[in-house]
């Protein structure tokens, strides 16, 4: 052996643990990053209006910072996202894992991860050019942007999220369980409700969350289908704003760096992050204390 | 104790040379002499060796000596420690988090538990062959000339040669000679594990291990390698732990029977199976308790 | 009796309900595509992929946002392929089972959530500003890394997983170190696996639009990068601009930019398919 091998063995390591070390370094500089320009933001607006005011107006001259009028619209546009995603994505899991034969499965699964392989871009192309006016033929009254169409493509783009992990957490429950229940008489439906169903719970209910953060963190779809315009309103047929499109219009505008307007993109950030970190986390809580239940 | 062992085992570096009872002493010519003067036959000793799972004693107390150009077969049921025992003498236990030796182990007149040594350099000394053939996923040469190739040998032709004589050796050659670049996962199972001595010998150890060789292959396969083990006592010192007792009389020179962590009778071959002398051993070869 | 009629119904309902379900979306999907390949497909030619943008959407074409989109891949793949493979290896062969090695774990997790626009403000504040890099390629490059570094940091992990533990013990045995096991036994037979990730996750970045903007890809652009440097777009952000403006013409030649963007997604899913299963083929001989 030679000499030093060891001393190289040990730089190699040193090496690959400063990669995965990169991935720390990464979420402090996420939070540095959102934290510095938020505090200089609310050393200028208050905390209270920022929490209480509802209209959210900081490009024009008489500025409102109301947080809650760009929440509204990204949850109105999650929410009927969501309306959309979980019948049609938990039905699919239930048909897929206690009724498709074994061939269906593997062809349709592949065609379904396809819908969240499209780029978003896409998916609000579809959502201006295709739905809306669709839409607009049956809804008299819709306006050309509106949290409706949006959310109903974005909807249509969440529903593998919720399909996909969903059979996986309904496969992974044992058939003695399933036999259990046939054995009493039970139809596939009943059993499926009844008794798979609630044993997959966790593994369901994570999917859920994940889908919902995923919706809120939702960038291109909302920008080109729901509108520019802050709406503190719960009309899914007017135009409204969502956070993720607000920080995307200041960054196309003209905006001067450590301008308050500016730092408006990194409060909103923070808003942002906070609520999907929330959502990962409490499913990740949940993930892994029911994960021993079947091992 | 399966279950215990897979769960813990992690390959982490536990560092070159590293070990639980590290008197530190640098392997030096004149301990290595020493050792060489008292027992000048035996390529292993163990004196008071003792091996833990946690607090859980798998080995207890034991010392023996083998003798070198011997085959030495391990019998016992199962659990009784024989796989812990034999992997103790390439160090590959150490992978296992819990597991704690007392007591000393020399090979080749060197403590590998208590001095100073580079585990690398034991593990090519003490070969090692397992129960269920483990080729790389590569072809037929490149894993014969595995170990060759780590310890840093670049001449091509040096290498064609070493693999080509480990691959006769172990009477292969005329199976796999017309296209050494096939993948090895595409021989038979008898095969496979005839190339996975061939890799072991390629790099011309000392000793070779052997826990349950045969254990995974048909008849036929089995009674090849029974045949290769019995040539490679001329050149290599051999230990094989089976649970096949037929085997234990058909190949081996002495024999050590272990039941829950001791070792009951250690004899020849011949004496063992014909005259054992404790009835635990007599009633485990007539098959009372397996 | 009655009862067992009216789940029986039931079932049958739900049974055909489960059809429609699974199927409609994948319908809706293949009418959007489509309706834009009915639109764009006339206007996808030679023309439209060598020609610069312009105001007159019948002269306006792809090719500074294609330039872009290869460029940038080029770079984000450069810098987050050995990243993420190291971040992997790491986790999966070095890292001893601890509270912090399950903190790193759910940190990536917790990354992978984490909002692309996000990173677009994380890509600003360090590398256009602090690292001034300015509204460069490089900019972009790194925040995408950064962004698909968990994919393919867990696709490392599976892969190397799947990699049997008797080839390490095989290999152990022969007196081989652990990076030599690492090196010469568990990458070759987990590559495919590698590979797979990263593909997956570039694919992923290709379509990325909205980090890119933040950092300050620009809509209008009427040149072809040739430094990393340089200003640039890509095609998301092309066909989002071109979206955004009223008149038909650029409506329809949005749509034919999708249909490249969907070809070059399709074509990177595909390969990354195909190895998948060359891959699993190699390791059960």
């Amino acid at each position: 052996m030679k000499p030093g091998k060891k001393t190289g063995e040990k730089i190699i390591e040193f090496f690959l643990g400063g990669s995965a070390s990169i991935t720390v370094f990464t979420t402090l500089a996420i939070i540095v990053v959102l934290l510095v320009e938020s505090v200089s933001f609310f050393r200028e607006v208050s905390i209270i209006d920022f929490f209480t005011d509802t209209q959210w107006t900081p490009l024009f001259t008489d500025k409102h910072f109301g947080i809650v009028t760009l929440l509204s619209g990204t949850l109105l546009t999650s929410f009927i996202a969501i309306a959309i995603a979980l019948p049609i994505g938990l039905s699919i899991a239930v048909f897929l894992s206690e009724y498709a034969p074994k061939k269906l499965r593997q062809t349709v699964k592949p065609m379904l991860e396809l819908l969240a392989a499209v780029p978003t871009v896409v998916y609000g192309f579809f959502a201006l050019i295709v739905v809306t006016p669709f839409l607009q033929t049956i809804i008299p009254g819709l306006s050309s942007f509106s949290s409706l169409s949006a959310g109903i493509v974005m909807g249509i783009m969440i529903i593998p999220y919720i399909s996909s992990l969903s059979e996986d957490a309904l496969f992974a429950v044992p058939y003695s369980l399933r036999e259990a229940s046939y054995g009493m008489g039970s139809t596939k439906f009943q059993t499926a409700f009844r008794v798979t169903m609630p044993a997959a719970s966790s593994g369901i209910v994570v999917s859920i969350i994940l889908a919902i953060s995923r919706a809120i963190g939702e960038t291109m779809i909302v920008t080109i289908a729901a509108g520019q315009h802050p709406n503190f309103t719960a009309n899914p047929l007017v135009p409204i704003e969502t956070m993720t499109a607000y920080i995307v219009q200041v960054s196309l505008g003209d905006v001067q760096h450590g301008t308050l307007e500016y730092k408006t993109i990194f409060a909103v950030g923070l808003t942002l992050f906070v609520f999907t970190f929330l959502l990962n986390t409490i499913s990740h809580w949940i993930k892994n204390k029911y994960r021993e239940e079947y091992e | 104790m399966e279950d215990l062992k897979t769960k813990q085992m992690r390959f982490e570096d536990k560092g070159v040379g590293k070990s639980k009872n590290n008197k530190g002493n640098v392997v030096d010519e004149k301990s290595v002499n020493e050792e060489k003067e008292k027992h000048p036959e035996m390529i292993i000793r163990t004196e008071n060796s003792s091996m833990y799972y946690g607090d859980f004693p798998a080995i207890k107390n034991i010392s023996m000596d083998i003798k070198k150009n011997s085959i030495t077969a391990f019998i016992g049921p199962s659990g009784c420690g024989k796989s812990t025992f034999l992997r103790a003498f390439n160090r590959m236990n150490d992978f296992i988090d819990i597991f704690k030796h007392t007591g000393n182990i020399y090979v080749n007149n060197v403590d590998i538990y208590n001095d100073k040594i580079q585990i690398e350099q034991l593990r090519r000394d003490v070969g090692m062959v397992f129960q269920k053939p483990n080729p790389f996923p590569k072809t037929i040469f490149d894993n014969v000339a595995y170990g060759l190739k780590i310890q840093g040998m670049k001449d091509k032709n040096l290498l064609e040669e070493r693999v080509k004589d480990a691959i006769q050796q172990v009477g292969l050659w005329s199976e796999v000679r017309d296209d050494l670049k096939r993948n090895a996962l595409s021989l038979s199972g008898g095969q496979q594990q005839r190339l996975c001595i061939a890799r072991t010998l390629a790099v011309k150890p000392s000793i070779i291990l052997m826990d349950e060789p045969t254990s995974a292959l048909d008849p036929i396969s089995t009674a090849k390698i029974e045949d290769l083990i019995t040539q490679l006592k001329e050149e290599y010192t051999i230990l094989i732990v089976t649970h096949n007792m037929q085997q234990a009389g058909r190949i081996s020179d002495s024999t050590a029977f272990l039941y829950m962590g001791d070792l009951i009778e250690y004899d020849t071959t011949h004496k063992l199976f014909t005259k054992p002398k404790f009835e635990k051993t007599e009633n485990y070869i007539t098959g009372r308790f397996g | 009796m009655n009862n067992i009629i009216i789940n029986r119904l039931k079932d049958k309902i739900f049974k055909a309900w489960g059809i429609i379900a699974t199927f409609i979306g994948i319908i809706l999907l293949a009418v959007f595509i489509g309706d834009i390949f009915k639109d764009g497909i006339q206007r996808l030619n030679l023309d439209f992929l060598s020609s610069l943008p312009s105001r007159f959407s019948e002269k306006a074409g792809i090719k500074p946002a294609m330039m872009g989109s290869i460029w940038i891949m080029g770079f984000t793949a450069i810098i987050s392929f050995p990243l993420g493979v190291a971040a992997g290896i790491y986790l999966e062969e070095y890292a001893r089972k601890n509270k912090f090695s399950s903190f790193l774990e759910m940190n990536i997790s917790n990354l992978a959530g984490v909002p692309s626009i996000i990173y677009g403000l994380l890509g600003v504040q360090i590398f256009v500003r602090a690292l001034q890099f300015g509204n460069s390629i490089l900019a972009g490059a790194f925040t995408l890394s950064l962004l698909i570094l968990p994919i393919i940091i867990v696709a490392t992990r599976e892969a190397i997983k799947a990699v049997p533990n008797s080839i390490r013990e095989g290999s152990y045995g022969m007196g081989a170190t652990k990076w030599q096991t690492i090196w010469y036994q568990v990458l070759p037979a987990s590559l495919g696996g590698i590979l797979t990730g990263v593909i997956l996750a570039l694919s992923r970045a290709v379509g990325e639009a909205a980090p890119l903007i933040a950092v300050g890809a620009l809509a209008y652009v009427p040149f072809v990068p040739s430094s990393p440097m340089d200003e640039f777009t890509v095609l998301p952000i092309q066909i989002f601009n071109w979206t955004s403006r009223p008149q038909h013409g650029f409506i329809i030649n949005a749509a034919a930019a999708i249909l490249v963007l969907l070809a070059i997604t399709l074509i990177m899913n595909g390969i990354a398919v195909y190895l998948r299963n060359k891959w699993q083929k190699k390791l059960s001989g």
